[in-house]
């Protein structure tokens, strides 16, 4: 794990080969964490790869209702050699959900990128097929933003079936 | 006239000699392409998972994964309860591993609180975990040995795993889901008697492997549809994300036990198998090495388990023991407010990985400040190695594809959570 100047060096060398990238740093529990903005995802994680961070380990949305910029995008990276971790993390609003896709540098971040579309509605352009993948096709909403509902869902049971398809009034 | 009469004369009208002739440019019959949909309810997928495969022949050039069959919103659900009520939720994705959910979930929430887990529970969390990968593995073996068309394996692998689960029943209450992980510690010390139960068990268990080994290894069939299958290289496994038994099949040998140990896990002595190849066969043969070395673990464990609680004494996130409720008032008090409001974890972002039987799971867990967490997600490791499937079966036959899938051990309720 790199200790707290050791995110500061690291963000220090980001910031001069691209100096409008970072946005800000952050030492947490023992783990640094760099944020960036989301349109220099790219460039950022393919410098930090040549760092040593050559694994991607996850990928996950969330959502950080009531706050603006609502929804976050975050890449764990590992350096298997230093046996190192590091965050980076993104935001973006619901109005303009864009972020460019990593999938063509990483390939493990195809379907975790489609899970975010599907449950935030993050699009990531440039991504090679992106549809939805946990929910149905043609499903509307993105459910694990936070204001959507629990249960908001309707479900056919027997006591609503004889409405035929109207049991979702 | 009637429309039979009409379609004979159409019959008759049909010009035979240009069948003769192709079309210039067209494919040869024997190379058009057909798309076979496998699943979702095929037997030889390990739950409810759809391959939309295209063939040419027997050979499969291109496998789509279609998913989310069985997806039960977990981490919506998860949003919604206090954070010590997520954890029976959270046991509930990849069905095989629910000690391992729970620890990567538990480990992120006592990141955020920066809580102290006494030793007797970190190790009596390892003989869990532990006991539970040789569990999956050997649901894993019993299953994929079935894809395979072999019957017999699964009989005696499922006589061992129930052993296992009379231990969990025993220890914990359940047999599955056990809900024993609890944030700071276990729910309850080991009862009187286990530890024999283990040991005999522990004594058992290397020549029940044995038994298994002769099933299979001098197999024909099987060594003619694992040795030399395919295989897929060390680069392409790292630059899909692929952990465990797979990636170490194929010569890598991570393994988050030894890399960046947690839970105790840097006190016990244990190998990590990797294969050479990496086709189907080291697949095989390095789960099967892997509950060897998981066997080695929990007699370590369980000769060096230490005195002293099995649980935090910080009341303010885990439950009083009962017999105080009657006595001290602070003990209800604490009691009252951990059951109904929960506890409030520091605000704050944490990624926890552990390494389970099928890689890593890393928990995410996302405080706000309030009692219930903000957002939880599991990198699941079945989710992720599900996109190697693809590159390992293109070009070869659709039987070796489903030997792959038993191989890939994928398990649905972690893929789609």
């Amino acid at each position: 794990m790199p200790d707290a100047p050791g995110v500061e060096l690291l963000a220090q060398e980001l910031r001069e080969a691209h100096p409008d990238a970072v946005v800000a740093t952050e030492h947490f529990r023992g783990k640094g964490a760099i944020q960036v903005k989301p349109e220099r995802i790219v460039e950022v994680l393919r410098f930090l790869r040549d760092k040593g961070y050559r694994a991607l380990m996850s990928v996950h949305g969330l959502d950080y209702y009531p706050e603006e910029p609502r929804l976050g995008v975050h890449y764990e990276l590992l350096d298997r050699e230093r046996v190192d971790r590091l965050t980076v993390k993104l935001r973006v609003s619901t109005d303009d959900p864009r972020v460019p896709s990593v999938t063509p540098d990483w390939p493990t971040a195809n379907f975790q990128e489609r899970e975010i579309y599907d449950m935030f509605g993050v699009v990531f352009d440039g991504h090679p097929d992106l549809r939805r993948i946990l929910m149905p096709e043609d499903y509307e909403g993105h459910p694990q933003r936070r204001d959507f509902p629990v249960g908001g869902e309707p479900v056919l049971f027997t006591y609503n079936e004889d409405r035929g398809t109207g049991y979702t009034r | 006239m009637s429309t039979e009469l009409d379609y004979r004369t159409q019959e008759q009208q049909v010009d035979f000699t240009q069948r003769m002739h192709p079309v210039p440019g067209a494919a040869e019959p024997e190379q058009e392409l057909l798309t076979l949909n496998v699943g979702p309810h095929h037997p030889a997928t390990h739950g409810v998972l759809r391959l939309l495969v295209t063939l040419e022949g027997e050979i499969v050039r291109d496998l789509k994964p279609v998913i989310g069959y069985v997806h039960t919103g977990i981490e919506k659900t998860a949003e919604d309860k206090s954070y010590w009520k997520v954890i029976p939720v959270i046991e509930r994705m990849d069905y095989l591993a629910y000690f391992f959910n729970a620890m990567a979930y538990i480990g992120a929430v006592e990141t955020l609180l920066e809580l102290e887990v006494p030793k007797r529970a970190q190790y009596l969390r390892v003989i869990h975990m532990e006991l539970n990968r040789i569990m999956s593995h050997l649901v894993w073996l019993g299953t994929s040995m079935l894809d395979l068309g072999a019957v017999t394996v699964w009989w005696y692998c499922f006589r061992e795993r129930e052993k296992i689960l009379d231990l969990f029943e025993y220890s914990t209450g359940q047999r599955m889901h056990t809900r024993y992980f609890q944030v700071g510690g276990v729910a309850d010390d080991i009862p009187r008697g286990w530890e024999q139960k283990l040991r005999e068990f522990l004594a058992d268990m290397p020549s029940r492997i044995d038994q298994y080994m002769d099933l299979v290894n001098r197999n024909e069939i099987v060594l003619r549809r694992l040795k030399g299958t395919c295989p897929l290289d060390e680069q392409t496994l790292l630059e899909l994300g692929v952990t465990g038994p797979l990636l170490r099949a194929a010569g890598n040998p991570w393994d988050l036990r030894k890399a960046q140990p947690y839970s105790s896990y840097e006190d016990f002595d244990f190998k990590i198998p990797v294969g050479q190849r990496g086709d189907n066969w080291d697949r095989y043969a390095v789960r099967m090495e892997e509950m060897r070395q998981s066997l080695r673990i929990i007699e370590q464990a369980l000769d060096g388990l230490p005195e002293g609680p099995h649980i935090t004494d910080n009341r303010k996130v885990a439950l009083p023991p009962r017999h105080e409720l009657a006595t001290s008032m602070e003990a209800l008090i604490h009691h009252f407010k951990l059951v109904t409001e929960g506890f409030r974890v520091p605000p704050g972002e944490v990624y926890y990985p552990v390494e389970g039987p099928r890689g890593e799971y890393g928990c995410f867990v996302r405080s706000d400040g309030s009692s219930k967490p903000a957002r939880v997600h599991m990198r699941d490791p079945s989710f992720v190695n599900l996109q190697a499937t693809a590159p390992m079966v293109k070009d070869s036959y659709i039987a070796d594809m489903i030997a792959t899938l038993a191989m890939l051990d994928p398990v649905l309720g972690g893929v789609d959570r």
